[in-house]
């Protein structure tokens, strides 16, 4: 979506309001299946079937076996009926094809809105379902509620989302904004402006860049207001929203910050700090997706055919943007006079994420190992949850750390010396 | 009881969307689970590098390997995951073919690096540092997996079994090659021969495209942003460089179905070593350039020019998913 939107910019051309719409309409039924993706099979395993379970176990298919068939079967449906849609309305389920310059390629038919009608419904349902169940699971759990509310996976930072007109959260359209650990605006601007706001760090032991806010600038991985490091997650998109844009999206949202004890200051909440909340609030993301999702399928506007305009002229460069699951996502690119893409430039939503990931890792070993005091069970693990909350490829990567580099702990003691090593790899 | 056969999937260079076409075989995973024990997959399993290091050889039934070789560690993975499998199968257009990773075998690897790392729009690099292989830093010093200079397909690095098409492969595809393996795992019926493609069709797209097709005779092409194509017709027909027809059938002929041209990710028809090569030809012998009586050569020549030059990136176009497993490989210099 984010390079259909930088192709409006090379063409110079508006997409068409249903355009748009069914260009959204698509969005929301991937985030719904993406969101529950995460949660269920790749985030989820720690909390539903226990940091501290058998690596053998602690999967999509322990998380099936714990929690029961039936929901397992929820879930699997709940994917299936919303790639059914990108399918649909896309081509393809992975990779659509219909995107365009203008629009969208393919109109939405009668029939086919009645069906996407139905399957936001069952979608706000399964997202109330998923709330529940982090509900009796996590927070009715003490031991668990202790992990998230503690201050092991805890970093005061910057945080950057895309927000509507009036500050809620808006996964498709709208202006960047950046609030500073203490919840104050400290930036707002339009998403083509990025490279006035934001660079990117490299070092030379990682193939990733380290982007950072510019006004700050790059001061090393540390957290606080003097700190140019900033995420873009789930949790950072609720940090930076004044409010919910939905109706049961909302109640969820007031509930996360309350449970949090966040305090209302110029009636918006401080921002939640607390790295492993993200789960908490993929899942309210995931229900105003859904909500969303069902206002688009009953939108009278949904249906026209007008889902395209055509380009006339070739303008060479555009930047889009939009809020992909994990933060936000910016495309660049540079044409020539055909439109052939001459120079590119991708600031990729996890690639947002990788200094507070990088902190959050470091952070966590640093709790987990004190002195004379080592959480032995699971330490590998909790230490790899650090990761997994923000983005399942790194999930991923965190599930396979390569062969020529195991994952280590060294517990050193104050004069440096290892006196105990864990080791993955 | 007997031990389940063991089912892994890695990933390489590659961007996901593989593990997501497999998960898309949504219930069925359920029986993927009560037939196989589906012990390694990074993208959805917890089991780690060391794990697979301890297994005997060939004790892995089937690994379905995706992504291309790009790195030290996904060349290393290969070699280990074909020792560790009966049968190693290249899964999805970046292990068969090298896709769209492999596009950056028209770059050098300092291109690639000076874009990613010295300069773009957002970097910040004034000492122009780029990613090393090995690092010393106050603790100890960091190794990275080294970067190759070129894309590889999987059968160019190791020994491969068999082949399943797409970017990423059809759900339906991977379950009736999922339910093929575990009938003659039933019936002990002999494997196909080594290097079939499984999971796709034996023609090319239009097999299987609803489209209406006539007779082809193109005088310019179109590009998919200049206009609304008619949506019972056939695109190519329509002058939009359609690679249905350079393409091995399997998915569906989806993109059509949305009013846009296939791109070929399901590789070349069978029998077909090149598929730019195969799509050239048909264009050649499909191009319209009207009547030629008492025309001099240079002016056809001119003619056929302005014909092509409406196709503006011919890498691109032709061989966007299989550069590194094409003839060229790569750039050329």
């Amino acid at each position: 979506m984010a390079s259909v939107k930088a192709l409006d910019g090379v063409f110079g051309v508006t997409p068409t309001s249903a355009g748009s719409k069914v260009r959204e309409l698509v969005y929301m039924a991937f985030y719904v299946t993406d969101h529950a993706t995460h949660f269920y099979a790749l985030g989820g395993p720690d909390f539903i079937v226990g940091p501290d379970a058998p690596p053998s176990e602690r999967n999509i298919l322990g998380v099936v076996r714990k929690v029961g068939l039936d929901i397992g079967k929820q879930v699997i449906d709940c994917r299936a009926r919303n790639h059914h849609i990108i399918k649909m309305l896309g081509g393809r389920g992975v990779h659509p094809a219909a995107g365009q310059p203008g629009g969208w390629s393919k109109p939405v038919s009668e029939e086919e809105r009645k069906e996407i009608e139905e399957i936001a419904r069952k979608n706000v349902d399964f997202a109330l379902f998923s709330l529940k169940a982090f509900d009796d699971i996590v927070l009715k759990n003490p031991q668990y509620l202790e992990l998230v509310t503690s201050d092991i996976y805890l970093h005061k930072t910057y945080y950057m989302g895309t927000v509507d007109e009036k500050n809620r959260p808006n996964f498709f359209n709208g202006m960047i904004r950046v609030v500073d650990p203490e919840g104050k605006e400290f930036l707002k601007y339009h998403p083509s402006e990025y490279t006035k706001h934001i660079a990117e760090h490299v070092e030379s032991w990682t193939y990733l860049k380290y982007p950072y806010l510019k006004k700050i600038g790059w001061k090393g991985f540390v957290d606080g207001m003097d700190s140019g490091v900033y995420a873009a997650t789930p949790l950072a998109r609720l940090n930076v929203a004044d409010s919910m844009a939905t109706p049961k999206a909302q109640e969820h949202y007031e509930r996360f910050f309350e449970t949090f004890g966040s305090k209302k200051i110029n009636g918006r909440y401080q921002p939640v700090h607390h790295r492993l909340a993200t789960h908490w609030a993929r899942l309210i993301e995931l229900l105003y997706a859904a909500e969303h999702m069902l206002e688009l399928a009953t939108d009278p506007e949904i249906t026209s055919p007008d889902v395209r305009t055509i380009p006339t002229s070739i303008k060479g460069e555009g930047v889009g943007s939009v809020e992909a699951p994990r933060g936000t996502l910016t495309h660049h690119y540079i044409t020539d006079d055909k439109g052939v893409i001459t120079k590119a430039n991708l600031i990729v939503a996890t690639t947002n994420n990788y200094a507070v990931m990088t902190m959050s890792i470091k952070r966590a070993a640093e709790k987990l190992i004190t002195k004379g005091k080592i959480v032995e069970e699971g330490i590998l693990n909790r230490i790899e949850m650090a990761f997994r909350l923000y983005d399942p490829c790194l999930s991923c990567a965190t599930h396979s750390l390569p062969g020529k580099m195991p994952m280590t702990v060294n517990i050193r003691n104050s004069s440096g010396e290892v006196i105990r090593s864990f080791k993955r790899g | 009881m007997t031990a389940k056969p063991k089912l892994s999937m890695y990933w390489a260079a590659s961007c996901g969307g593989c593990e997501i076409a497999l998960v898309n075989i949504n219930e069925k995973i359920l029986d993927v689970d009560a037939a196989f024990d589906f012990m390694f997959c990074p993208c959805l399993l917890d089991t780690k590098y060391k794990d697979i290091e301890a297994l005997p050889d060939g004790d892995i039934l089937i690994t379905l390997f995706n992504g291309a070789i790009r790195t030290t560690e996904n060349e290393h993975m290969a070699k280990l995951l074909r020792k560790k499998s009966k049968l190693l199968i290249a899964f999805g257009s970046c292990a068969s073919e090298g896709c769209i990773p492999g596009l950056a075998n028209l770059s050098t690897k300092k291109d690639v690096f000076k874009t990613c790392y010295l300069d773009n729009p957002s970097i910040d690099n004034p000492s122009g540092i780029t990613p090393q292989t090995e690092t010393n830093v106050p603790e100890g010093k960091i190794t990275i997996p080294a970067f190759y200079d070129s894309v590889k397909t999987l059968a160019q690095t190791v020994d491969v079994d068999y082949f399943i098409p797409g970017c990423p492969p059809e759900p339906h595809q991977i379950w009736a090659v999922v339910e093929t393996v575990l009938n003659i795992l039933k019936s002990g019926a002999p494997l196909p021969p080594k290097g079939t493609v499984l999971g796709g069709g034996k023609s090319s797209v239009c097999e299987e495209c609803e489209r209406k097709k006539e007779d082809k005779k193109i005088t310019g092409f179109r590009r998919t942003y200049e206009f609304i194509p008619n949506r019972e017709q056939c695109l190519l027909e329509q002058g939009v460089v359609c690679m249905g027809i350079a393409t091995r059938d399997g998915c569906g002929a989806l993109c059509p179905k949305v009013n846009m041209p296939c791109t070929g990710c399901y590789g070349p028809p069978e029998g077909v070593l090149d598929q730019g090569a195969k799509m050239v030809a048909a264009l050649g012998s499909i191009i319209d350039i009207g009547d030629l009586k008492g025309m001099k050569e240079d002016d056809i020549d001119k003619k056929i020019d302005e014909i092509i030059s409406t196709i503006p990136d011919f890498a691109g176009t032709f061989y966007k998913y299989s550069l590194p497993g094409s003839i060229m490989k790569g750039r050329v210099s």
